[in-house]
């Protein structure tokens, strides 16, 4: 597997970090929608670390996911996140490879489509340039468990309904814009069914930091095993998110898989 | 993802096995390829010998076939290195007439490719997830000894590929299916298909192999409600089936898709069960089973068999000789399910029968002949 590459990678400098924060002068670059303030408060997560509850602190995480045209202006300032450039220890061979060239990232909607084809340091590298940070899963499962005016829908049946249907939709081609779905309670749009989203800690969720711990993650991904420990059995949705991303190295690069921001 | 941890297991598994040889010496001859033996063995300290483990000679493809279609029987007299290469791919297709579902397949077919290998060959099994898949796909197949049949070998996410490999120690017909979590909604749409492995003496001659796997649906529409339908969760950890089938639509085993076959020929039936939930009752009206493989087992296990039961995640091997012409239906005997779910299928017997076998005398219909 490639995750102690990975490990081994973020202990390292990265000679092609981008210079942070330089994109928050981009003012089209920067997503119109902006950030919502999301209280913090805590949430249950699928798979229980043995504390039950999780506190999330008060956080600020982008109204939409990254467009195109959003990481188009992210490349253009830094060469070195090109497709052409790009190392091959940051990104597999399918990053932007769905955009025209390496600065063309389509005409008029395109750009407001969200980028995918985006491997998790890229999306690493995104966020720090705009001034912010990718989401902890933490972070993201807690703003994503809120419905339209509820703040925790994580247990209610219709919502649990509307969010598998919408997984189990075939992926649209080309995707839709951004900012196509309802915003939930925090004003957040395009949590379910728009595409899947990097989080900075998307393979930790379930290693504990002892040896065994990886192996529970393991089975808790694949086989009927998967139910053990899950804090609630019925969250399919929930499942098929945290299964997602462990099958995701940081090198990987989806067509249903882009990111946004956060802030502490 | 998976190649740089076998790499180092085989590292590991090197400097062991070299221990065991020093050690025992004639441990070596049980193995057919040190190099197999060593990724097999997978221990840190040490290779477990396992016994009857032939030699590997050449390599072949697997040839794959969708149902009811089985790939040829295999005639080599040795065990080979084969290549399975599979694909999952998430579809659209008809799930009857008018409804349509979006499918997880392997192989683009509902059920998944047959596979057909023999007792000792060692299986290259290459799992791809087509691009444009939503969801990370893995295998377990019920023949697989090894953890989690392949399932952790074998997760892959959309776009990517993974290599496992694993000897075919136990002769029999196995179920296989996508074990990625949450595993029932990946059985529940349609991912799991069969996989033979012949024993070494192979399996008596037949004129004709069908391949028929049952399975449920669980829809928000009733039975029959046109468009495209979505799964529906609650329905399905109800255990309460909108729709329950052959080979993956109502009707995809009647008409002119119906199987065929000549009175007198002998035919043989790999049948299995994905579920997710039901056990089927599976009966073929108007002939009786000569013998039946139970459970898929290496042996026949029963002769003359109306009605075997198939557990969910089973199989079951059947074999008759069809003496009479007309048209059988293949049902799952919990009859409403055939009646009003889509369980029933049909195969269509043309050629001369015998009327010691059997002749109306007296009725409403006539049977043609005396």
């Amino acid at each position: 597997m490639y995750r102690p590459l990975a490990i081994l990678l973020l202990a390292l400098p990265l000679a092609a970090q981008a210079q942070p924060a330089a994109g928050a002068r981009h003012g089209r670059a920067v997503a119109a929608a902006g950030r919502a303030r999301i209280p913090g408060g805590s949430y249950l997560p699928l798979y229980d670390r043995g504390a039950g509850r999780v506190t999330v602190r008060p956080f600020a995480l982008d109204r939409v996911p990254v467009t195109r045209g959003d990481f188009l202006a992210f490349v253009t300032a830094n060469p070195e996140w090109r497709r052409d450039h790009v190392k091959p220890v940051l990104a597999d061979r399918g990053y932007l490879a769905d955009w025209p060239g390496a600065l063309d990232a389509g005409r008029g909607d395109d750009l407001r489509r969200p980028v995918v084809q985006v491997s998790w340091f890229a999306a690493r590298a995104y966020c720090a340039w705009r001034g912010g940070r990718l989401p902890t899963t933490d972070e993201w499962e807690l703003a994503a468990a809120a419905g339209r005016t509820a703040r925790d829908a994580s247990r209610d049946p219709a919502e649990q309904r509307r969010r598998l249907e919408l997984y189990g939709r075939p992926r649209p081609d080309p995707l839709p814009p951004v900012g196509g779905t309802p915003p939930n309670a925090y004003g957040v749009r395009d949590l379910h069914g728009v595409v899947w989203e990097w989080t900075r800690d998307f393979h930790s969720v379930l290693v504990a930091g002892d040896s065994r711990a990886t192996g529970a993650r393991d089975v808790a991904l694949t086989c009927a095993a998967g139910a053990v420990g899950a804090t609630d059995p019925r969250n399919y949705p929930a499942f098929l998110r945290y299964a997602l991303r462990g099958g995701l190295d940081a090198r990987a690069t989806l067509g249903s898989l882009g990111f946004r921001c956060a802030a502490s | 993802m998976t190649t740089s941890r076998s790499r180092r297991y085989a590292r590991r598994a090197a400097i062991g096995t070299t221990a065991v040889l020093l050690a025992t010496g004639a441990t070596a001859a049980v193995f057919w390829n040190t190099a197999a033996a060593r990724e097999l063995g997978a221990s840190a300290a040490a290779t477990l010998p396992v016994r009857d483990l032939p030699e590997v000679r050449g390599e072949e493809r697997a040839v794959l076939t969708a149902a009811p279609e089985v790939p040829p029987a295999i005639t080599r007299d040795y065990a080979t290195k084969v290549v399975v290469e599979l694909e999952a791919i998430e579809k659209t297709m008809r799930l009857a007439d008018g409804v349509e579902y979006r499918f997880w397949t392997f192989g683009g077919s509902v059920p998944g490719s047959f596979i057909r290998v023999r007792e000792g060959d060692q299986v290259e099994f290459r799992l791809k997830n087509h691009h444009t898949s939503t969801m990370p796909h893995n295998i377990d197949l019920h023949a697989v000894t090894g953890p989690g049949g392949g399932a952790h070998a074998s997760l892959t996410i959309p776009g990517g590929e993974s290599v496992f490999r694993f000897a075919a120690l136990n002769p029999g017909l196995y179920v296989y299916h996508c074990a990625t979590s949450p595993v029932p909604m990946h059985i529940a749409n349609g991912m799991y298909g069969l996989v033979l492995v012949e024993p070494r003496e192979g399996l008596p001659k037949v004129d004709r192999e069908y391949y028929v796997m049952q399975s449920e649906f669980y829809t928000k529409g009733a039975f029959g409600d046109s468009g495209l339908q979505a799964l529906d969760m609650e329905r399905a950890v109800d255990e309460r089936p909108t729709y329950v089938v052959f080979n993956g639509a109502v009707g995809a085993l009647t008409g002119e898709k119906a199987l065929q076959a000549k009175a007198g020929e002998t035919v043989r039936l790999y049948v299995g069960n994905a579920g997710p939930n039901l056990v089927s009752s599976f009966h073929v009206i108007g002939e009786v089973f000569d013998h039946v493989y139970g459970e898929g087992g290496s042996q026949v296990t029963q002769r003359n068999v109306a009605t075997t039961l198939i557990p969910a995640g089973g199989a079951a091997i059947v074999e008759y000789r069809a003496e009479q012409p007309g048209d059988l239906v293949l049902v799952d005997h919990a009859i409403f399910r055939a009646f009003n779910k889509g369980a029933l299928g049909m195969m269509h017997v043309e050629g001369a029968g015998n009327p010691k076998v059997f002749a109306q005398l007296k009725g409403m219909f006539t049977t043609g002949g005396e």
